[in-house]
């Protein structure tokens, strides 16, 4: 019976419609596979290189060796090996978790707010961020506890405090998108006064710390911000790749979401919370790392699928590859000098977004 | 009839006094446009001149930098300084106020009725605020060597009429700094002087990095910092990879030597295999003047203990 009520179509029609269909909601294999060789790609690229020349046999060597069954035997100096696997790969990996985040989080954010200039940092999570941050750098308010430092302890709070600020002026982020983004407005607005005046209190030595942490930037002391973040990024990861399929119905529209059955401001409550949470936890870590969670989603949208289906997992690869491959450029063009990663970024993505623009067409989330 | 007499002769008599008038404001406008010029000062006057014996000194001087205000009160005019900013904690007696040295601002500088403002830098157009109101401002910038800042400290000196006293100061501080640069073992030792935790360190192009310049050591920031910019930005696996024999940082960043020990990676790193990490005050390390001999002592101290584990 459900065959036959069909319309009888011209065959021709019912391909292109299925392929159309194809296009926008499969999932693309290819894209995926591309995306992931990517991130391999980049790896090595950054594992290999580096201000203290490394050489390059040796890193493999190293690496295989590191890796069990594989009987390959370093010749690496117990110095380099110290450089390879404290210093190198734990920045390396921390760089791809930070990407991976942002450009995840980015994504949600987007398809939540059905806004194309949504990013990670738009309910004042930066601004949070930042505050925190200033005042347990700089007035040494001791927030450590147990394995969590002080500052990302505090930058943590305080990006959840501005996100929660947030919502509650929107009554719970259900009402409508608008209402909460112009809140989050507010709220960045708020705590970036309250840091601008914190860091003039601040003196010479320690205000120079806390713009280079406001800058963004990947310095490890070995896995610990790694072991720190992972958490995060696996569970609000987790999440958000299961609510994905939310943001492609949420686009529609409240009311036909709801004739779908879905509750548009439960999903919306449950991506904006994954996403808050998980971009705090990156800038805890990273400081403030412009323009990743930004471009990367309307660069997957662009070139890939404009279903949240993909751009979602697939903004987490291309982040976390992005991040890496700009953070090689940061520890090598003034090498030994360090150039802030956050500047880089901006450089390298912009003219690439820019590009992709001109070529591609325009549409918003 | 009389009454019109009366008015042509007011009327005649008011174009008399406007004309007259009209011609006097001309002379006075024009006088002293033509006295200006050459401008000499009448030479009854000069000639007394108690000016040579008693300079005019600035009675009420405002510093808004640290490094300045340890200077003045070196050079004895500290009873001449009625407010330092809020960092310039250096002499004890100094009159540290709220004023910031960072983010000035002209009016809250003024209200202490300065006569000579002592700067670093020029921040928020402060020169202009103080040019507009007549108040004298002496800069007097961090100096990239020790001739420079043998010499801003004698500026200061003219500045708030205390040549002798500043040319005294020089000459006992480049003793002592020639002293305590004698003190150092002459081998060219790798150091790393870490600013802070991001890695930010000196190069040669600076005046602490030119205290490790004379003492011929090598200082693994100078490859960072081909601009002479002074203060880079270093990579971590960098200073690693560099090996530095002798690491010094500074007691104002809230971690210690042992901190710098237990970073993951730093372990294979001489000086913290030999336990050659040294934490110095950070004032004397940071700020050109009276009190720099400390810092280049506890350097020295510290690459001879060094020297002497390496022989």
């Amino acid at each position: 019976m459900a065959d036959a009520s069909l319309p009888a179509t011209p065959v021709a029609d019912d391909d292109v419609a299925r392929r159309a269909v194809q296009r926008a909601y499969g999932v693309p294999v290819g894209a995926v596979l591309v995306g992931v060789a990517l991130l391999a790609a980049v790896g090595l690229l950054s594992a290999t290189s580096g201000a203290a020349g490394l050489p390059v046999g040796g890193v493999f060597a190293a690496l295989f060796d590191w890796v069990p069954l594989l009987g390959a035997e370093s010749s690496l100096s117990a110095t380099q090996e110290s450089i390879l696997f404290e210093i190198r790969l734990p920045r390396l990996v921390l760089g791809m978790l930070v990407g991976g985040s942002l450009g995840m989080a980015g994504a949600a954010y987007q398809g939540v707010f059905r806004n194309p200039l949504a990013d990670p940092y738009l309910l004042g999570v930066s601004a949070g961020a930042g505050f925190g941050a200033v005042l347990a750098l700089g007035f040494g308010l001791d927030l450590g506890w147990g394995p969590f430092d002080t500052v990302p302890a505090a930058a943590f709070l305080g990006a959840l405090v501005a996100v929660a600020a947030s919502m509650a002026i929107a009554r719970g982020g259900g009402t409508s998108p608008a209402t909460l983004l112009l809140g989050g407005v507010a709220m960045a607005a708020l705590f970036a006064a309250a840091q601008t005046y914190a860091i003039q209190q601040l003196d010479e030595t320690r205000s120079r710390e806390v713009l280079s942490w406001l800058f963004g930037q990947l310095n490890t002391s070995g896995w610990k911000q790694v072991w720190l973040l992972a958490p995060y990024t696996v569970v609000c990861g987790a999440a958000l790749f299961v609510h994905r399929r939310h943001l492609d119905v949420l686009r529609v529209g409240d009311d036909e979401a709801r004739s779908l059955g879905l509750d548009p401001a439960r999903s919306r409550l449950l991506v904006i919370a994954a996403a808050s949470l998980l971009t705090a936890a990156a800038v805890s870590v990273s400081g403030m790392i412009a323009f990743v969670g930004l471009v990367v989603p309307h660069i997957v949208r662009l070139l890939v699928s404009h279903s949240y289906r993909v751009i979602v997992p697939l903004s987490a690869v291309v982040g976390a590859a992005f991040l890496a491959f700009t953070d090689i450029g940061a520890r090598t063009l003034l090498a030994p000098a360090e150039l802030p990663v956050g500047v880089i970024t901006a450089f390298v993505g912009a003219p690439f977004f820019a590009l992709v623009l001109w070529r591609g067409r325009w549409s918003t989330a | 009839m009389p009454p019109f007499r009366f008015r042509l002769f007011a009327a005649i008599l008011l174009a008399f006094t406007l004309v007259a008038a009209s011609c006097g404001n001309d002379d006075d406008a024009g006088e002293p446009v033509g006295t200006q010029e050459p401008a000499p000062p009448p030479p009854t006057e000069a000639a007394p001149l108690p000016i040579e014996t008693e300079p005019v000194r600035s009675q009420r001087i405002v510093s808004l930098s640290p490094m300045a205000t340890e200077i003045l009160f070196a050079i004895g005019a500290g009873e001449q300084v009625v407010a330092v900013d809020e960092f310039s904690y250096y002499p004890p007696e100094a009159p540290v106020t709220d004023l910031s040295g960072w983010d000035p601002n002209v009016e809250a500088v003024l209200s202490y009725e300065p006569d000579l403002v002592v700067i670093v830098n020029d921040a928020n157009d402060l020169v202009a605020g103080l040019d507009a109101v007549g108040v004298p401002v002496t800069l007097s910038p961090a100096p990239a060597e020790f001739e420079s800042g043998y010499a801003s400290i004698i500026d200061l000196g003219i500045a708030v009429g205390r040549l002798d006293e500043a040319l005294a100061v020089v000459e006992k501080l480049r003793a002592e700094i020639e002293a305590a640069l004698a003190d150092a073992p002459d081998v060219p030792l790798r150091v790393y002087h870490e600013l802070d935790d991001q890695y930010y360190s000196v190069s040669s192009a600076g005046f602490i990095g030119a205290v490790y310049a004379a003492m011929g050591v090598v200082n693994i920031a100078d490859e960072a910092d081909p601009d002479g910019y002074g203060y880079p930005q270093l990579t971590e696996e960098y200073i690693v990879g560099a090996d530095p024999e002798l690491i010094v940082i500074t007691d104002l960043m809230g971690y210690t030597a042992a901190d710098v020990a237990a970073r993951p990676g730093w372990g294979e790193v001489s000086a913290v295999r030999n336990g050659n990490i040294v934490m110095v005050d950070a004032d004397p390390a940071s700020r050109w003047g009276p009190r720099l001999p400390q810092f280049i002592a506890a350097v020295a101290e510290a690459l001879q203990t060094v020297a002497e584990s390496d022989s």
